[in-house]
Formats: C-alpha cells, sequence, structure tokens
C-alpha cells in the first residue's frame, strides 16, 4: 500500500489523491495549528486559495496540502510555518520561511 | 526572446480548453498553462491521468462527452508538437513585454521542489475562473467546515468524501451538484440550507425560460436529491458551527425576507462535516496587475471587462468564463471558443481549410450562446443574492480573516471608530486580509462589512502564489545566461 509519513506516523493514500486527500480520508480534518489563537486547521476550500491546509514536505514549508500529489514515502510535517508578509502599498512580497520542528514534537 | 506560441492561454477550466481547441484548430501554436494536475479546472476536475483507474470519478460528472472531445483534441496537437501543455505549472505573474506578454511560472511537477519557467507569446489568454465567495460565521474556523466548492475537489479529484453526516449552505444552484455527489457517494447530506427563495425566480422568467437545457439540469439534480431523500430547504442558513476541535453540529435559522435569522426558528443538527459557498468570486489575480479594465456585475464581484469578442482593454490580452462573470460551465467554454475566434481574427491567421460560411455559422452560434447564456447568469445572480442582513449572524468574536485571525469586532471597530471606507483600509487597520491568502478568503466579507453596495475589487497582487527565494534565485542565473 502506498504511505506517506506525517509527523512521523504513516498515512495510506490511493496514488492520484492529494496530501489533503489522504489526510481526510483517513479521518484528519485538522493538521495545523494557527499562530495567533493556537487553533487547529485543516483543508478548507481545497482549491489552493486559502492557505489553511499549510504543510511542510520534504522540508519545504508553506506547501498547500491541497495541491501537493501524495507520493511514496513523503516527509510531511505539521510544525510552525513562519510567514513573513512585508506589505509595501500594493506592492506584496511573501516569503516563505521554515523552522524545523522535529525537536519540538508535533501538534496534535 | 524567443517566443514558446503564438498564444499562451492560463487556465484549462471548461474556458481555457475550448479556447486552446478553437486556436489549434486555427492552425496556431498553443501553450496552456495551468496549476492542476491535469485538465478539466474546477467543473471537470479529474484526478491524474494514471490515476483514473483506481479513482473513479465519472458518474459525478456532466458533459463528459464535450469535455473527452476537447481533451482528445488537445492530445492530438500535442502529438503534432503545436500544443505546449504544461501542467502542474502555476502563474504568478504575466507582464506586458516587447508589444507581447512574458508569463512567469512555476514548475511544480517535481513538487515540494519548483522551478521558475517563463513563457513568452505575443497574445495572452486568461481564463483562471473563479473560487467559492465566503461569508463568515460563528465556527467557519472550525476543522470539518469547508468551502462546497472545497467538498467537490476532494470529491471528483481524489474520491474523497470529507464526512458522513454532512450539511450544506450558501445560495446558488452550485448547492445542488454538490449535495447529489456526497449523497451518491454514500454520505448523509442532512440539510441543503439555500438562503433564497425559489420564488425570486419567477421575478426573471424569461432567461429561464430561454435556457431550457438549465431546467434539465435542475430536474436531473432534484432527482438525484429526491432518491437520496435530501431536502433543500428554501430560505434557511447555517448560521453557526459549533465544535472544540472540529464541528461537531451545526445551527440552522430560517430567514426573514432581509436575510436576518427569524427568531425562535434556530435548530440545532448533528454533522461531522459543513459545505458553505455564497456563489463565486474571479480569480483576478494575473488580470488586475496587467491594468485590464474591470467592470460590475450583478453577484456583486468586479469582473474583467471584455467587448463581444472577449478582448480586455489591454491589447492582446484575451479574458474567457469566469473571470468575466459568474455564469457556469456552458457559458465558460462559449467565451472560450468565441475567445480563440477573435485571437485568430486579430493575428490574421490564414483561414483554416473548410467551409467559410460553416465557421461563420460556428461563430455566430457561439455569440448567440454567450448572451443567452449571460441573461441567464444574470438573472441567477439576482435570485441568490447575498442576504442583505448576514452580518447579524456575527458576533465580535467570529473570525472574520482566517489567515491573521481578525474578528467581526475588530473590522467592526475599524469602520466605526477609523472610519475605514474599504477593505484596503480595514487592512492596514487590523491587519485582515494581509495572511497568506491575501485577502481572498475575507475580502469579499470585509468589503460587505465596510462598503455595502459598491461592488468588489480584490487586491492587487504582484504575486498570484508563494513562490521561495530559492527558486527566484535561480530564476535569476537562468535570465543572465
Ligand atoms: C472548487 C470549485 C468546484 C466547482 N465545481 C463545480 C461543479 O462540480 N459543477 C459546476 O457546475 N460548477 C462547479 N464550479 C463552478 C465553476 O466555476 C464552473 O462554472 C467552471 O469550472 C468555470 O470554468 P472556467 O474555465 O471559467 O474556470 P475553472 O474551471 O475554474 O478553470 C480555471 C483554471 O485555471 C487554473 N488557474 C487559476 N489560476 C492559475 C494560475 N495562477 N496559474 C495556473 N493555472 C491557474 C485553475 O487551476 C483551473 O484549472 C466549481 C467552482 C469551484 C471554485
Ligand atoms: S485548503 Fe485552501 S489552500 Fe489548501
Amino acid at each position: 500500500m502506498n504511505e506517506f509519513i506525517i509527523d512521523g506516523r504513516p498515512v495510506p493514500f490511493v496514488e492520484g489523491q492529494t496530501v489533503a486527500a489522504a489526510l481526510v480520508a483517513a479521518g484528519r480534518v485538522a493538521w495545523r495549528t494557527t499562530r495567533v489563537r493556537h487553533r487547529p486547521r485543516g483543508v478548507f476550500c481545497g482549491i489552493g486559495v486559502c492557505f489553511d491546509c499549510l504543510v511542510t514536505i520534504d522540508g519545504a514549508g508553506g506547501r498547500r496540502a491541497c495541491l501537493v500529489p501524495a507520493r511514496q514515502g513523503m516527509n510531511v510535517t505539521t510544525g510552525e510555518t513562519v510567514t513573513t508578509g512585508e506589505t509595501a502599498g500594493t506592492t506584496t512580497t511573501v516569503t516563505t520561511v521554515t523552522t524545523d520542528t522535529t525537536e519540538e514534537g508535533d501538534h496534535e | 526572446m524567443s517566443e514558446q506560441g503564438d498564444l499562451i492561454v492560463v487556465g484549462a477550466g471548461p474556458a481555457g480548453l475550448s479556447a486552446a481547441a478553437a486556436a489549434l484548430a486555427g492552425g496556431l501554436r498553443v501553450v496552456l498553462v495551468d496549476s492542476g494536475t491535469t485538465v478539466g479546472g474546477q467543473y471537470w476536475r479529474h484526478p491524474p491521468e494514471h490515476a483514473r483507474a483506481a479513482i473513479r470519478t465519472d458518474d459525478l460528472h456532466h458533459r463528459l462527452r464535450e469535455y473527452r472531445a476537447l481533451a482528445d483534441a488537445l492530445s492530438a496537437a500535442r502529438t503534432a508538437g503545436r500544443l505546449d501543455l504544461r501542467t502542474a505549472h502555476h502563474v504568478w505573474s504575466a507582464v506586458r513585454e516587447d508589444g507581447g506578454f512574458a508569463v512567469h511560472a512555476a514548475d511544480r511537477r517535481e513538487a515540494p521542489a519548483e522551478t521558475l519557467v517563463v513563457l513568452r507569446a505575443p497574445r495572452l489568454l486568461v481564463a483562471t475562473g473563479a473560487y467559492d465567495r465566503q461569508l463568515p460565521f460563528p465556527g467557519w474556523d472550525l476543522p470539518g467546515v469547508l468551502t462546497i466548492g472545497g467538498l467537490q475537489a476532494l470529491l471528483k479529484g481524489g474520491g474523497v468524501t470529507a464526512g458522513g453526516r454532512v450539511a450544506l449552505g450558501g445560495t446558488g444552484p452550485f448547492l445542488l451538484p454538490v449535495a447529489a455527489g456526497l449523497a451518491a457517494r454514500g454520505a448523509e447530506v442532512v440539510a441543503v440550507c439555500e438562503a433564497a427563495s425559489p420564488l425570486a425566480w419567477l421575478r426573471h422568467p424569461g432567461p429561464l425560460l430561454r435556457n431550457p437545457g438549465k431546467w434539465a439540469e435542475g430536474a436531473g439534480y432534484a432527482l438525484a436529491l429526491a432518491r437520496h431523500r435530501v431536502r433543500v430547504r428554501p430560505r434557511t442558513a447555517i448560521v453557526r458551527a459549533e465544535g472544540d476541535d472540529r464541528v461537531t453540529a451545526v445551527r440552522i435559522a430560517s430567514l426573514a425576507a432581509d436575510g436576518s435569522p427569524r427568531p425562535g426558528t434556530e435548530r440545532r443538527v448533528e454533522v461531522d462535516a459543513v459545505g458553505v459557498g455564497w456563489g463565486f468570486a474571479p480569480q483576478l489575480d494575473l488580470l488586475v496587475p496587467l491594468g485590464c479594465e474591470l467592470t460590475a456585475a450583478e453577484d456583486g464581484n468586479a469582473v474583467v471587462a471584455v467587448d463581444d469578442g472577449q478582448r480586455t482593454t489591454v491589447p492582446g490580452l484575451y479574458a474567457a468564463g469566469e473571470v468575466c462573470g459568474v455564469g457556469g460551465a456552458p457559458l465558460a467554454v462559449a467565451e472560450g471558443r468565441l475567445a480563440a475566434e477573435s485571437v485568430l481574427a486579430d493575428a490574421g491567421a490564414a483561414p483554416v481549410p473548410g467551409d467559410p460560411a460553416v465557421r461563420a455559422e460556428r461563430l455566430a452560434a457561439a455569440r448567440t450562446t454567450v448572451a443567452r447564456q449571460r441573461a441567464f447568469a444574470r438573472a441567477m445572480a439576482l435570485a441568490h443574492p447575498l442576504p442583505a442582513a448576514w452580518s447579524e449572524w456575527l458576533t465580535d468574536e467570529t473570525v472574520v480573516c482566517r489567515c491573521e485571525e481578525v474578528t467581526a469586532g475588530a473590522v467592526r471597530a475599524a469602520c466605526a471608530d477609523g472610519g475605514a471606507p474599504d477593505h484596503r483600509q480595514v487592512k492596514q487597520l487590523t491587519r485582515a486580509g494581509m495572511g497568506w491568502c491575501q485577502g481572498r478568503m475575507c475580502g469579499p466579507a470585509v468589503h460587505c462589512l465596510a462598503a455595502r453596495g459598491r461592488p468588489y475589487v480584490p487586491a492587487e497582487r504582484l504575486v498570484a502564489t508563494p513562490v521561495t527565494l530559492g527558486a527566484l534565485a535561480g530564476l535569476d542565473e537562468m535570465e543572465e545566461q
């Protein structure tokens, strides 16, 4: 069976599903904790618009779980994803910075 | 700079697919770009090609014959080397350059890795569609509450049903296919709350009468829903979602004529998933920075202004589908074809083999379809308005901006004390709309709270999708070489 790893635990998926679809199929509706109120979040828009579903995949932070196809052995972590949105007038720069959270444990 | 084709089409939904097919049939070389893993857009969303045997979704679709004909035309053109199909390419910026266009895309075929590419052509057609329009309500940020489009995308794209007991709410005909799809996959759809009254359609009977296809479609859903004993409750709304770490129940209320909940009608229904949607908001991320003129649509959205051949006000730039106004897939297909005909005419393309009279007839037919379906879309918008009093559902603690977790209380204070006249000002004062989604989710709602009555113009976003600094550095090197 196909599996990827999220926070050290295996999640089965059908080839062709996104990371978010596999998580929802496995009964998980939340996998991220918000920065301000520390609330759980998962998939909301399902098409890459809302950024609720953010995860770190194979070390790359700020990835939308609803867009990335699941792959065998992929390593997904749900630690804190830091974003700095610098706004100057109407110009918006979005920078993605990832913190390695392996030592802080997960947020389940 | 070398050009990859005569025309770049961004978006391979119903509009982009039909535009690309028609431009190819007219002899042009086309580059078709989409962020998805396969073509089809939202309406014809499919799992990637190699996964379709394992994830079966055909029964959830409509007009599949049309989809296959378009997909076949594209594969033939690809084999012939005239179509450059770029799936899993997310366009993050499009700019005018040397009389043509440069389209910057992140190639995410090997996600999470990404490579940036630049595509160039003298003409550009943007068909980036729309996304679900949202109105916040208490509890909408709980896990298990999704947009109805999100429920549909999980279903059509991954074969996944997000819950076993689902309540749907909002307004518009899109509630019906989602309810039918979920029910077909075994979910119990415990409530479909349609805020509008079906009688609203009687005020504009003309477009309904002239679009019998829509009747048949509606009747089909009614039948499917009846079979699964799903009831659509007109003039009701989901006014609250409850739960600790995920949604466990919703509160449903009957609505008065102005859309305010009628006191004493609230009832609690246990659920494990919720879908909400209030029509759609056009995806204008690429078009606004390109400088094309916008216009107001009946549903309160700003949409890109086009002439009767789908030309925007920027020379060489065309638009088709829901960026020009929300109106459903058949309209998007017709607009795509029309746009391609304009591209062919403007490019002075050599006349294609075949009877010119037949082509002229086809063009006239596309024009008629667009006009007829646009009239239907207008009537649909008027029959399914945002309830005037929707903000009465909000408590001061309700999160309005999901990213920055700004509450309704803070937004109201910014409008009242801070005198903020629109969502841009509210953003400066509260950070609402400043997070990851850049106001895509809260923008329309914040706009309604601040500037009722005026059409919603989304904030200009110079980057349509975040790209990593590493990839940007790689791009600089590429350009220098
Ligand atoms: C989530 C969702 C699900 C829907 N499901 C249905 C349904 O089941 N039935 C129904 O009748 N209607 C549905 N709709 C309504 C839908 O909008 C259709 O009317 C129809 O798909 C519109 O066609 P279109 O070609 O204009 O846009 P879309 O079908 O939205 O196509 C736009 C395409 O552009 C691509 N795109 C957007 N931005 C970029 C970018 N920056 N770079 C690269 N590619 C980009 C998208 O990936 C998409 O494939 C849905 C809408 C949404 C938002
Ligand atoms: S769920 Fe909205 S971006 Fe993934």
